[in-house]
């Protein structure tokens, strides 16, 4: 294929995938909005005035960039896996696997689809957000480049679930037990410093707390980490995930018999 | 005149073990309407997953139209379209954007693609459910949206996997038009079914595969030219009690008003209708007691079965 008709190809995944969203909106749109507004009443506005301040900044504040972050990288998952082993169950993935689309195409199709699903969530929830409190931003490089590079490195993620699935259970297996646990103690509601040292040690292995952290230190400019290694291990992380998803689909594994 | 599609020792192991193709040697030339046929597991879709890519073969090769699927497997895809037998599209797309998408996918631009999605809708009778989710589709109308899917980027090489399956026979003729109209365009077309008079009346050549292997492969008239013999069915006015003896010719009673007899073949028909008119037998209506190619299908599989037996008598 010409560089031109791959363009066409990947738009035309791309456009697919968007389209698949906003059909079942409110599947898709309406329920993280909801959850989130609730996360800003209870923990921002309730719990949080008697919170006091956390790094600086009132308990609103400081939740806030974590549950935006929490939002995208959900919904970007969620978006290919569900999409992908749709496609795998009813088999329409086969009308891409017959066409001379490259397997690169197919997956940058995919994950794109994923990244416009988070960061249309994310965009939702930030709106929603201004309703509670102001929106500070402290480099807009550091915010977008990190909720870019999350929303592809979850979609990758996603990818590879949905390639492994078998049932529409495995696909909520990993979101379940390891996405929400990962989510929940990745500094999303708390600075890991309020931890005990050994605590702080284990909490520095979860990759989401430096997605988490730079994303806050792009909003606050506070951070529990180096912001320059989240980007190094994000990048790491994509790259090695981008190089499973392509051999996972040349090899054909789950997909062709 | 090029060849289609070249298959050359084409081998497929199943992880589980299971030898589906055991070294299969096929050639279709262009403009061919060939058919592929075999009783069920025989391996005739695994042959075809090979071809488009959605079954991974052991050994082998296969080339489409020169282009091989090891070395050139775009080019190879750019000329083949695929009609599986299960329905592989998303329930919940419309018609159209399903065909368009597919358009999509070969690199087609849009304002093309919606053309082409237009120009196959209208012929396969679709263009007014466009709008419609495929979900909403009756059976026959799935199938004739996967053939307008596989169309839309005007392959020269048509693979039909049970088309007509489950279809009523109003439908399947006027596919059975439609496949004709886009042979005779120059489009080759490889069939599989399992309506013998469907590959009878369509396919100029045809290939008989059974447990992995080719068993025949020949022109449909070469092979209706190895009947020996064909059974008629004779209707007649008289009840009859018995049927009746006429040298040289095998007659059974089915039941009171229906005969059948074995005719040998070249041989003439006068002398068993004079026999009967003398007789005061009066034939009112005459067919054939099977489809003649069935009858020739039958025959090669139970030989081949014949054959397997022995040899595993033998190795035994």
């Amino acid at each position: 294929m010409t560089p031109q008709e791959q363009w066409i190809a990947f738009c035309t995944i791309v456009g697919k995938e968007i389209r698949r969203f906003m059909r079942i909106w409110v599947q898709t749109l309406v329920p993280p909005v909801i959850t989130m507004s609730l996360y800003f009443v209870i923990f921002g506005q309730l719990i949080g005035s008697r919170i006091g301040t956390m790094a600086g900044f009132s308990y609103m504040e400081f939740v806030v960039p974590g549950l935006i972050m929490m939002s995208v990288l959900t919904n970007a998952y969620s978006n290919v896996v569900s999409s992908f082993y749709s496609a795998k169950f009813q088999r329409s993935i086969e009308e891409l696997l017959v066409s001379p689309t490259p397997n690169y195409v197919i997956l940058n199709g995919f994950v794109i689809g994923g990244v416009c699903r988070g960061l249309a969530v994310g965009l939702i929830v930030t709106l929603v957000s201004l309703f509670f409190t102001d929106l500070h931003i402290h480099s807009l490089p550091v915010m977008v480049l990190i909720v870019l590079m999350t929303s592809i490195l979850f979609s990758l993620m996603g990818f590879v679930n949905a390639v492994f699935a078998n049932s529409f259970d495995d696909i909520s297996i990993i979101p379940t037990f390891v996405l929400t646990p990962l989510t929940y103690l990745g500094g999303v509601f708390y600075s890991i410093s309020l931890l005990p040292e050994f605590w702080q040690g284990v909490s520095q292995l979860n990759p989401v707390l430096y997605m988490v952290n730079a994303f806050r230190y792009g909003v606050l400019g506070v951070t529990d980490i180096n912001v320059g290694l989240a980007f190094v291990g994000v990048a790491i992380f994509i790259i090695v995930l981008y190089a499973v998803c392509l051999y996972l689909l040349s090899s054909g594994k789950r997909l062709r018999a | 005149m090029s060849i289609a599609l070249s298959i050359r020792n084409l081998q497929k192991t199943y992880d589980d073990g299971f030898e589906a193709l055991k070294g299969i040697d096929l050639e279709v030339k262009q403009g061919d309407f060939f058919a592929l046929l075999g009783p069920n597991g025989a391996g005739k879709s695994t042959t075809i997953g090979i071809i488009c890519s959605l079954v991974r073969k052991s050994a082998g090769s296969v080339s489409i139209f020169g282009h091989d699927i090891d070395t050139d497997f775009p080019s190879a895809k750019r000329e083949l379209g695929v009609v599986p037998q299960e329905f592989n599209f998303s329930q919940f797309e419309t018609v159209g954007s399903i065909v368009a998408n597919q358009a999509g996918y070969y690199g087609l631009k849009k304002s093309l693609a919606e053309q082409r999605a237009e120009k196959y809708l209208r012929q396969l009778g679709l263009w007014d459910k466009r709008d419609n989710k495929a979900l909403m589709l009756s059976g026959g109308m799935k199938r004739r949206l996967m053939i307008a899917r596989a169309l839309v980027h005007e392959p020269k090489l048509l693979i039909l996997d049970e088309p007509t399956a489950g279809v009523d026979i109003e439908l399947r003729r006027s596919m059975w038009t439609f496949l004709r109209e886009i042979n005779a365009r120059g489009t080759t077309i490889i069939l599989t079914t399992h309506y013998l008079e469907e590959a009878e009346m369509l396919c100029r050549n045809v290939a008989i595969i059974d447990q992995g292997s080719i068993v025949e492969n020949t022109s449909v008239k070469g092979l209706l030219k190895t009947l020996n013999k064909e059974i008629f069915v004779l209707d007649t006015r008289e009840s009859l009690a018995a049927a009746p003896a006429v040298g040289g010719y095998q007659l059974k009673l089915v039941e009171e008003h229906s005969i059948e007899v074995e005719v040998e073949k070249g041989r003439s028909l006068n002398e068993l209708f004079a026999t009967l008119t003398e007789a005061g037998i009066h034939v009112v209506s005459m067919r054939n007691k099977t489809n003649r190619l069935e009858e020739l299908f039958v025959s090669r599989i139970q030989n081949k079965s014949a054959d397997a037996v022995v040899t595993e008598g033998d190795a035994a």
